[in-house]
């Protein structure tokens, strides 16, 4: 059981949390402009890194607030967390293969 | 004679409640304080078990959690418990327990024969036979399966209660041996909220066993009786008896089990018979203590051979004598404690054979001078003795300390007390991501990097003497405290003061010779539980399967209840020396959740029966349980199926149903569709983005059905939207959808479109919805209401009103999912109740008839209507649905995208059609797949699958919804469903809808 | 040369004290060049090694495996095998594979102890049983035994079943395949493994993949801790793992990692006889030869790779365990642990070729990844072969995800992810 910084309730278990996937993956303004393929890549193609991943969550039982979060996801230790729409934290990158 | 071999005096247990118990049938006495394994001995039985492969007769090793042999079957249904620790098992009066894996009896068990071929049992025979003829192997696997398995499953109901709780520390202590319990002085003294936890039902650890140990010039026990008063007083500290801490979660969560009412004579029914506490700690002081480790040697596992530890347990805190004439065997200074001990109780002492060249230390030293027989540099060789061992044959070794020297001697002797040294307790600390070092001088993994908030303290950190887990298990507590952000003042009081006697020094010798080598004579056990034998560890490693864990794998060595626990570290040396390696090369195994075994129903908790999941029930429920309703579980909903009357079939009901709204009225409680208000000024907006037709120019008043999909293109949810107001509207989703979609709107709004000004509030629970459909429905309904017309022209088809029904405040909103003229009313959910009773006495005249979800699914599918779920799975788009009419060209919304994507526009995609039986009383299954025409046996192309199936009371005949490749194009053609039994229906394609398509009943 | 195991060879062995066994496997230095380089030790890659020597004569192929075999999802499941999916596609394959395991033991000469005991999918509500019977039909129809059977039999086939009125789900019916079952885990790796070797396989443990050297487009060697491997083709069975290697060979996967676990009892005789599975109360079991319980728990629904779960998910599965079981309320647990799944948006496989010449995915399994073990190594060595999918795997092809074909198969997964 995680324990989840939420930015606006404070550290909750993370059964009040549901998960988003990756963060930073920003809708195409013009979807039709798109070929096929780079659709697909929106759609589909997500991240699913070994070491830090930036990663939404949403504090569904509590504040119901989305919010981004940057985790090892080897550790599970959670770095930081940041409001919808923030520039990633600098954090050092870790690589596992 | 009762108890013969109890020592006269001494020990932890209460004389003056003897107690009564039975052990395979015969009647004993033990006393209170007592575990099972510690009154059997008392009562000179050793023989408690069969070994799981061979059969071979065992006893007790050990008088903790690591024990290997004593299981038993405790208690009978419908409380029976398999595998249980006799030796972790309190004593109560009344307990029956009898020997596991054995028949007749313990005494003489015919598996025992499996000894005898056991040449033909190595590890890993099964992979190599059976294999012919291949028919034969469920037989074969057969009579493996039942002669594998220890103990017997309960056979009923468990009729015990578990509970969980949750709690939070600043720092948890697990273990409360003389570091833990320093560790709790030390975290307590600060102020810090601190939980400590012991699996033991005392508190002292391995100060229990050792009468003379002193702390501050005084018996030890009285400072831990001090510092128990000390805890005591304190508000923030709450010490946890009979509770294991098992798993060592990440973000320093820790799971424990503290077992409630199994020690008590009397079970108070309304104690949980265990409780799970969940516990968040900010820090936590890992005092686990260590494990002695066995000695490998030729036939170690006779019953009479136990732990060296052990033995001094029993003698020290059950004052119970386990031999009469011992041979201690060890590798390491410590275990001469133990022979010290058995002098002193009057246990005469044959020999301490010592596999180190020299006696050297504290403890060999006190013995020398007691005048205890030593021979050092010799060894174990073989021991005899059919049910207890009666004999041991010692011999010098070679000076590698890899072969013997001469034949060896016979010694006589009924208990063998063995120390194979210490490991310590690391599980928790592996568990939590921490990484463990080898430790060449102690022998064995120690913890090394922690990888959370932990701290390690005593034995468990390689401090194997009383005054450094004293002083480790102090500062562990200060700097824990200190961390959690507490004030250390210091200690605060002088440290206690007592003397240092560890094991060590040792000599590491992970396998002892024997006459023959290990595979040709006796069995050297690494693994007594599953019979693990060095010679299969060789066979593995010869046979290629090297890497430790593959080891594991193929023998099965530590895969026991154990968890090889007293074994493990030997299997590793084993295979390091076997393949000349480091020991820290080879490497260790995973330790992993739990520590020892927890019970399933502790983690089920309260969430069993009923209460598994939630029920959720509408504001109604209680009038349709009078009305004899029969249910359906729709998610957490319980919705209303039926209403069968005077013992009707559901065929009858149903029809009967289903006619009465098509005929006069039908009245249904619509409650659990999900309804969700949006409020703000760019409502509007967001509709238009997330549903596939276009909200902007929807008046006020007005409903309108949307369509909402995925990003993937497929058909999620659908459901009527009203607009109440200005910048208001009011959502319903399907009754399983309900949270989903919220969830799906939340995440657009949260996270794409922030700039969008609205509010979601999820409204199903405070709101009734009861739907009036059918011929009668506005004649009723204006009965009861003066403020809203309801006109066609005042409230046509789709559009809503707000006013009083029956006098209660209600939305009134015009819309059908019946065909007929249909109201659905909101009311509070608190009138619930009453507007339906009103309605229901109102409505006797037009015979009002309650239906349920089955009536409302063949109303909707004789008009050809959708079901979320039912005629879509994920993998259907609104063009697949036929439902082109929804989808605006226009706009952008979820979905539309992948709408254009290739494999979208292809003609042969499975399309929503009706089905019309040839035979129109044949009701299709639901699921029926349709084929062009059927062969003779599969496998079948198969071009559809039927979604909906329900004779029609209205056509009087059967319909189908289906969805067909490329079906759109087909209408008029056959199909075939091969049905099972051999039966093919033949069935014509046809439109959805089959009852009133030009929508008059609807719109009137 | 090999010996053959039997009960002869085992008699034999005994009475020189079992000191004449062979190695099951070389443990041979890594070649410089190879035709073939599979990444991955599993039953996947080790199946793959074994189809192309054996159906394709390819023999000159290095498995390369940076820990020991089969220490992936391999030995991290409940060794379900059964073959009753819902999309023609799926069936197809997973069908395909269960012929191969109905042949294996004495195809391998290693007893991998396929145990046909029957696999019930449980229902609990109308739409479960709609669901079902959909199952049914179609798996019928594609040749795949199924059979529905209502509470009565399912109580007959598995008495221990609770179906007491008034439970909170109770089991309303069944799908049975009789022919689905169990297997041992470890022995599917040691099998593949031991055949693969005697067609002249090379198999290199604790060999971790460090790179890909690719030129134009195409891959052409592998970097290892034991050097640069020269590779005709490069194919990965990696599950788990798929996305940082596609990363290091510079293409992408639809793929996202779920920590999975799964829980054994203490062993005790035999109690339950088949395997019993329950999407909506969200539990699977069955019972091994060693006598333990062998339940599957749900995933985390975070990504993760830490091979081990969290509490919820173990409180969560035990509940729906002791719904069904009552009687097993005392029964303890004794190990638990993870293992980390590949799964894809449709919850169904990827065996393609890649953006990469000569670059070959295997991966995606989910939950399903040990039933398919045979018929994954099966097709995949042919896409591998003839640098082109197996008509059984063509629909598994990477660009379904740009075309929209996808194979949805939320529903028969074991447990929805």
């Amino acid at each position: 059981m995680l324990l989840i910084p939420c930015p606006y309730c404070g550290p909750r278990e993370e059964t009040e949390f549901s998960y988003g996937g990756e963060a930073h993956i920003e809708r195409p303004k013009q979807p039709e402009a798109l070929g096929d393929e780079a659709w697909a890549d929106y759609l589909f193609m997500t991240g699913n890194t070994k070491g830090v991943f930036l990663e939404r969550w949403v504090h569904s039982h509590g504040c119901r607030r989305w919010f981004n979060a940057a985790r090892d996801t080897l550790t599970n230790e959670v770095l930081a967390v940041y409001e919808m729409g923030g520039k990633p934290p600098k954090l050092e990158k870790r690589s596992y293969v | 004679m009762p108890q013969g071999f109890r020592l006269a005096e001494g020990g932890l247990i209460d004389r003056a409640r003897p107690l009564g118990f039975r052990f395979n049938g015969r009647s004993y006495q033990g006393y209170a304080g007592d575990t099972l394994a510690s009154a059997l001995l008392a009562n000179g039985v050793h023989l408690v078990a069969r070994s799981y492969k061979y059969h071979r007769p065992r006893g007790i090793v050990s008088a903790g959690p690591e024990e290997p042999n004593a299981l038993v079957q405790l208690g009978r249904d419908p409380r029976s418990d398999p595998n249980t620790r006799a030796t972790q098992l309190e004593l109560v009066e009344g307990l029956a327990a009898r020997s596991q894996n054995c028949w007749p009896g313990v005494g003489f068990d015919v598996g025992a024969l499996n000894g005898l071929v056991s040449r033909l049992l190595p590890a890993g025979f099964y992979y190599k036979t059976f294999k012919w003829p291949a028919s034969l192997w469920m037989k074969y696997e057969y009579v493996i399966r039942h002669a594998a398995g220890l103990g017997r499953a309960p056979g009923e109901r468990d009729p015990d209660i578990y509970d969980k709780t949750n709690a939070h520390c600043d720092v948890l202590i697990v273990g409360g041996g003389p570091a833990g319990l320093a560790a709790a002085l030390a975290a307590a003294r600060t102020g810090a909220r601190v939980v400590l936890a012991e699996q033991d039902c005392q508190l002292g650890g391995a100060l229990l066993d050792r009468p003379d140990e002193t702390i501050d010039g005084k018996p030890a026990l009285d400072w831990v009786a001090e510092t128990l008063i000390e805890l005591g007083r304190n508000p923030e500290v709450r010490i946890l008896p009979r509770t294991t801490a098992f798993a060592y979660y990440d973000h320093n969560y820790l799971a424990l089990v503290e077992r409630v009412t199994d020690h008590l004579g009397e079970k108070p029914e309304t104690l949980p018979r265990e409780r799970l506490w969940k516990v968040r700690a900010h820090q936590v002081v890992l005092a686990t203590g260590a494990i002695e480790q066995q000695l490998v040697f030729s036939d170690n596992d006779r019953p009479g051979i136990m732990l060296a530890g052990a033995g001094r347990t029993y003698l020290n805190r059950y004052a119970v004598k386990p031999g009469s004439r011992a041979v201690v065997f060890t590798n390491n200074d410590g275990a001469y404690g133990a022979a010290l001990d058995l002098q002193k109780a009057g246990v005469s002492v044959a020999a301490v054979v010592d596999l180190r060249t020299a006696p050297e230390g504290p403890l060999s030293e006190q013995a020398e001078a007691a005048g205890l027989p030593i021979l050092a540099e010799h060894a174990i060789v073989a021991t005899r003795g059919a049910k207890r061992v009666g004999q041991v044959a010692v011999a010098p070794l070679g000076p590698e300390g890899d072969r013997i020297t001469g034949d060896g001697e016979g010694v006589e002797c009924d208990l063998v007390l063995c120390s194979g040294g210490w490991s310590p307790t690391v599980h928790l600390f592996s568990q939590s991501g921490g990484r463990l070092a080898w430790d060449e001088l102690r022998g064995c993994f120690l913890p090394d990097t922690p990888a959370q908030a932990t701290h390690v303290a005593g034995a468990c950190n390689g401090a194997f003497g009383l005054a450094a887990c004293l002083e480790q298990g102090l500062a562990a507590g200060e700097t824990a405290a200190a961390a959690a952000g507490f004030e250390t003042k210091g200690a605060g009081k002088a440290p206690p003061q007592a003397t240092d006697r560890g094991f060590l020094p040792a000599r590491w010798l992970r396998l002892v010779p024997s006459i023959e080598p290990a595979g040709r004579g006796g069995k050297h056990f690494v693994d007594q539980q599953n019979d693990v034998t060095v010679a299969d560890i060789q066979l593995a490693l010869r046979e290629g399967y090297r890497s430790i864990e593959h080891v594991k794998r193929y023998t099965g060595t530590g895969m026991g209840t154990d968890q090889g626990k007293t074994g493990n570290v030997n299997a590793i040396g084993i295979v390091a020396r076997e393949l000349g390696r480091p020991l820290p090369e080879v490497g260790v195994t995973t330790f992993r959740p739990p520590y020892t075994p927890v019970t399933f129903g502790v983690f089920a908790g309260r969430d069993v029966d009923d209460l598994l999941d939630p029920v959720r029930k509408t504001a109604i429920h209680a009038w349709h349980e009078r009305a004899g309703a029969l249910f359906e579980d729709v998610g957490q909903w319980r919705r209303p199926w039926y209403y069968p009357q005077g013992g009707e079939s559901m065929h009858r009901a149903v029809a009967r149903e289903v006619e009465a709204c098509r005929s006069s009225l039908g009245i249904l409680d619509a409650s659990t569709l999900g309804k969700i208000d949006i409020k703000g000024q760019d409502a509007a907006e967001l509709l238009n983005r997330v549903y596939t037709n276009a909200w902007s120019k929807l008046e006020t008043g007005r409903c309108r059905y949307g369509l909402m999909l995925g990003e993937d293109g497929m058909v999620m949810d659908d459901g009527v939207t009203a607009r109440l107001g200005e910048h208001h509207y009011l959502m319903t989703t399907t009754t399983g959808n309900a949270a989903a979609v919220l969830g799906h709107l939340e995440e657009w709004l949260q996270t794409e479109w922030p700039e969008l000004q609205v509010h979601l509030t999820s409204v199903t629970e405070q709101f009734a919805t009861v739907s009036i459909a059918g011929p009668n429905a506005r004649r009723l309904l204006g009965e009861l209401t003066n403020d809203i017309k309801l006109t066609p022209k005042a409230l046509p088809h789709m559009s809503f009103a707000e006013g009083a029904v029956a006098g209660i405040p209600a939305r009134v909103f015009r819309i059908s999912f019946t065909g007929e003229c249909a109201y659905e009313i909101n009311v509070p959910a608190s009138y619930g109740m009453a507007l339906w009773q009103t309605l229901i006495r109102a409505g006797e005249k037009y015979d009002i008839t309650p239906y349920g979800t089955e009536a409302m699914h063949v109303l909707r599918a004789e008009k050809g209507y959708i079901i979320v779920g039912q005629e879509t799975d994920g993998s259907v788009t609104p063009f697949d649905l036929g439902m082109d009419w929804i989808v605006s060209k226009k706009k952008d919304f979820v979905g539309k995208r992948s709408l254009a994507r290739s494999d979208m526009a292809k003609s042969d995609r499975k399309q929503l059609v009706g089905l019309l039986t040839d035979n129109p009383q044949e009701v299709l299954p639901e699921g029926a797949q349709l084929v062009e025409k059927a062969l003779d046996k599969p496998p079948m192309p198969m071009i559809g699958h039927v979604t909906s199936s329900y004779m029609s009371p209205n056509l009087g005949r059967s319909i189908a919804l289906a969805l067909v490749k490329g079906g759109r194009e087909r209408h008029g053609q056959k199909v075939q469903a091969p049905l099972p039994g051999g039966h093919t229906a033949v069935c014509e394609i046809a439109g959805p809808v089959f009852f009133d398509p030009e929508g008059e009943r609807l719109r009137g | 040369m090999k010996s053959r195991y039997s009960i002869f060879s085992l008699l034999r062995n005994a009475l020189s004290y079992h000191e004449g066994w062979p190695e099951a496997w070389r443990s041979p230095e890594p070649k410089p060049s190879y035709d073939v380089v599979i990444v991955g030790g599993g039953g996947h890659g080790l199946a793959t090694a074994y189809y192309l020597a054996k159906e394709h004569g390819i023999t000159n192929v290095a498995v390369i495996e940076r820990g020991w075999l089969g220490g992936g999802n391999t030995g991290r499941n409940t060794t379900i095998v059964r073959s009753n999916y819902l999309w023609d596609e799926s069936a197809h394959l997973y069908e395909h594979s269960l012929k191969l395991w109905e042949g294996l033991t004495r195809e391998l000469n290693y007893n991998v102890m396929f145990s046909q005991r029957g696999v019930m999918n449980l229902a609990h509500s109308q739409h479960d049983l709609r669901e079902l019977g959909r199952r049914i039909a179609a798996n019928r129809l594609n040749g795949v035994d199924s059979e529905f059977l209502t509470p009565r039999q399912v109580k007959q086939f598995c008495p221990i079943i609770d179906l007491r009125e008034g439970g909170r789900y109770p089991v309303l019916g069944a799908s049975l395949q009789r022919r689905g079952g169990t297997a041992r885990h470890d022995a599917i790796a040691w099998g593949y493994a031991r055949a693969a070797d005697a067609l002249g396989v090379d198999i290199i443990q604790e060999c971790p993949v460090e790179g890909f050297r690719i030129e134009k487009g195409r891959v052409r060697a592998v970097e290892t801790a034991k050097g640069t491997i020269e590779a005709g083709k490069v194919a990965l069975a990696v599950a788990g793992h798929s996305s940082v290697l596609a990363e290091l060979a510079g293409f992408r996967l639809p793929i996202v990692c779920h920590p999975l676990q799964a829980l054994v009892s203490e062993p005790v005789k035999p109690v339950i006889d088949c395997v019993v599975m329950s999407n909506a109360v969200h539990a699977y079991i069955s019972q091994s030869d060693k006598g333990d319980l062998v339940i599957g728990a749900g995933v985390d629904r975070y990504i993760g790779y830490s091979q081990r779960g969290g509490l919820p998910v173990t409180e969560e599965t035990l509940a729906a365990i002791c719904e069904l079981f009552p009687l097993f309320r005392r029964m303890r647990m004794m190990r638990c642990w993870g293992g980390t799944v590949d799964t894809c948006p449709d919850a169904s496989p990827i065996v393609s070729k890649t953006p990469v010449e000569g670059m070959y995915i295997n991966g995606g399994w989910g939950t399903g990844g040990f039933k398919s073990t045979p018929g994954s190594g099966w097709v995949y060595a042919h896409t591998i072969a003839h640098d082109e999918p197996h008509p059984l795997n063509a629909a598994f092809k990477l660009d379904r995800f740009t075309t929209g074909y996808l194979i949805d198969e939320h529903g028969a997964a074991a447990v929805a992810h």
